[in-house]
């Protein structure tokens, strides 16, 4: 496979030119150590070296808010299946945010297909970006073992200092740096930078919790009646915060919102959160995960353990954006650890 | 942001048409619908449709009908207080239209049943999913062994499908029992709670397969009954209520640990639950 080389000083011009035929998205500071994906026209806007953003990049592949139906019933119930979509380059994602978008893309590609999510997902293109150290203390990626590549992207950014050192993973990829007309090929003496860093990177990212990660998935098994769900449960505030930001939380809603006419309208999707009360309740009035006790264990058995069972993947990919968000201060890392100090 | 029209989307409706309704109670009443062009909608007993009103909602609702009635289906709908979508579904009338998307899910294994004793338990609104299977027995009963059917409900006056009761009850080919938790001046039948029927009904357990469906409140007393009378757990069948918001296993609301009600269920054998807190 062939590889590339961008010098830092052109980075600009390859946003510009990127953002002349389609939108480019990039992580951009937007107050004190918050920052954003949004849609930038230069490099200057763009943050190299970024905490996770507010909300994970799922935010363009499912959208808070898509039209999933047009409905029009002045003659019988007749409706058109949509989908919104556009061609979109998103640039400097980390490898936590593009492991979070395969755990999407699994999901999405299940069968019954989802086609609203396929069909947008091809429209992207992303550029990922390689941490080279720890965004913050909340992360916990070298647990998840998402701090180094593994694919998802079409082209992989390393900082190298004065250049970017850019893998072509896809034609797409390798079509972008064609267009542009920016890089140099790699030669082995930038290999070797990379293989430095990378070299230099497995003694600055260590699992974050002192467990085996196949271990887990038992031992939130083995917890499932733990006491420590209930005091987490105390402190939550149910608010959906951590649902939110994640970016392996698919969970949503389907409404219908009519137009004016009455007549006419769109059945739509929205993000939803398995935290709130009403989420797990049936027109009978029982809630099956009524405490919010039941509904955290719920979510973290939703990131450690039942998809593990179900699709052979962990869903939690180390951003420690929950953790972050968290009024209660509900730490995940912490809560793994008092799982695993519990005993039996 | 461009708009493109999708054609095998999972959210597709196909319209049906009420041909006919019946109140069967204060809250429960009876649709009969046909899919368009003709179509039939080919269910299994046990599995369920969502039903949408275009500006009002979607609904999972279990079709109450057998597959061996091809031409129509059958949904009961119970008005629920607050309820948006059961109060507009009440409020449509023979020739009105609704959307349908389904069947979805994993009914009851009709054929594997075949050769077994079946001893069926329905409580409250547990008869109408049920009622598919009841029938599908029926149509189909030369291949059934013994056919037990024990129904409860409130009171006399929820009953439902009180006209098809009174015919289950002078079948010879059916045990039936039927009890109310609270009885009427007029009630000549059982008064007490569903699980005090099973005692009653003789079973031969390892030829017997035991199919449920009630309120969640049900399954464990119930379950508890058939198990004592030694049935084996994966020959006790339970259909499991939850909200099947989009019926495709995805949007997470019938999630119960790492199983989709909405495609893995509604129909679960009882050995493959039993572990998994907060199911039953």
């Amino acid at each position: 496979m062939k590889n590339a080389i961008l010098k830092k000083e052109k980075l600009d011009d390859f946003i510009k030119i990127m953002s002349k035929d389609e939108k480019v998205i990039a992580p951009v500071l937007k107050g004190n150590q918050s920052y954003t994906f949004t849609e930038v026209k230069s490099a200057d806007e763009i943050s190299l070296k970024y905490l996770p953003t507010i909300l994970p990049p799922k935010k363009y592949f499912m959208p808070q808010h898509e039209t999933l139906i047009e409905y029009d019933k002045r003659n019988g119930q007749k409706v058109h299946c949509v989908v919104e979509v556009e061609d979109l380059v998103i640039f400097g994602v980390h490898t936590c945010d593009l492991a979070g978008i395969q755990c999407l893309n699994m999901i999405f590609a299940d069968r019954p297909k989802d086609m609203n999510y396929l069909i947008r997902k091809n429209r992207i293109t992303l550029i990922g970006l390689e941490c080279n150290s720890y965004c913050d203390e909340f992360a916990s990626c070298a647990l998840m073992g998402n701090h180094i590549p593994k694919g998802g992207y079409d082209l992989l950014f390393t900082d190298l200092g004065n250049y970017f050192f850019v893998e072509i993973n896809t034609r797409k990829g390798e079509e972008l740096i064609e267009k542009t007309n920016l890089f140099e090929n790699a030669d082995s003496n930038h290999q070797e930078e990379l293989n430095k860093l990378r070299k230099l990177k497995e003694s600055i990212f260590k699992p974050e919790v002192d467990i085996d990660k196949n271990e887990i998935p038992s031992l939130f098994k083995k917890k499932f009646e733990s006491k420590i769900w209930e005091d987490i449960g105390e402190r939550c505030l149910s608010c959906g915060n951590c649902t939110n930001v994640c970016p392996t939380c698919y969970c949503f809603d389907v409404l219908d919102i009519p137009d004016l006419n009455l007549k006419t309208g769109k059945r739509v999707r929205v993000w939803d959160s398995c935290q709130n009360e009403p989420f797990a309740k049936i027109s009978g009035g029982e809630s099956f995960r009524e405490k919010r006790g039941d509904r955290k264990r719920h979510r973290f058995n939703r990131k450690f353990r039942y998809p593990v069972e179900r699709y052979g993947k962990f869903f939690c990919t180390g951003c420690g954006r929950c953790s972050r968000t968290c009024m209660a201060k509900i730490d995940l890392k912490e809560t793994i650890r008092d799982l695993i100090k519990e005993g039996n | 942001m461009e708009k493109i029209h999708i054609n095998n989307s999972g959210y597709e409706i196909v319209p049906a048409k009420i041909v006919s309704t019946r109140k069967m109670t204060e809250q429960e009443k009876i649709f009969e619908l046909k899919l368009v062009h003709g179509l039939s909608l080919d269910h299994e007993p046990g599995q369920f449709v969502e039903v949408s009103i275009l500006g009002v909602g979607e609904a999972p609702i279990s079709v109450c009908s057998s597959p061996t009635k091809r031409d129509s289906f059958e949904i009961c709908v119970r008005a629920v207080k607050d309820g948006r979508f059961s109060n507009a579904m009440h409020n449509l009338d023979i020739g009105d239209e609704v959307g349908i998307r389904g069947p979805f899910g994993v009914g009851f294994p009709a054929a594997k049943l075949e050769g077994y004793d079946i001893i069926m338990v329905a409580g409250g609104l547990g008869i109408a999913p049920l009622r598919s299977l009841i029938n599908y027995i029926i149509d189909n009963r030369r291949e059934y062994g013994k056919v037990s059917l024990l129904l409860g409900c409130k009171d006399p006056q929820s009953m439902l499908f009180a006209d098809e009761i009174d015919l289950w009850q002078k079948r010879v080919d059916i045990n039936f029992s039927c009890t109310v938790d609270r009885g009427a001046p007029d009630w000549k039948g059982n008064v007490g709670l569903i699980t005090s029927l099973i005692p009653n009904v003789n079973i031969d357990p390892e030829r017997t397969y035991a199919v449920v469906v009630g309120p969640p409140v049900m399954y464990k007393f119930v379950i508890k009954e058939l198990l004592s009378k030694g049935i084996p757990e994966h020959q006790i069948l339970v259909s499991l209520e939850r909200h099947m918001k989009c019926g495709l296993g995805k949007c997470g609301h019938c999630q119960i640990h790492n199983i989709y009600c909405c495609q893995d269920g509604p129909v679960f054998s009882y050995n493959n639950i039993k572990e998994l807190k907060g199911a039953i």
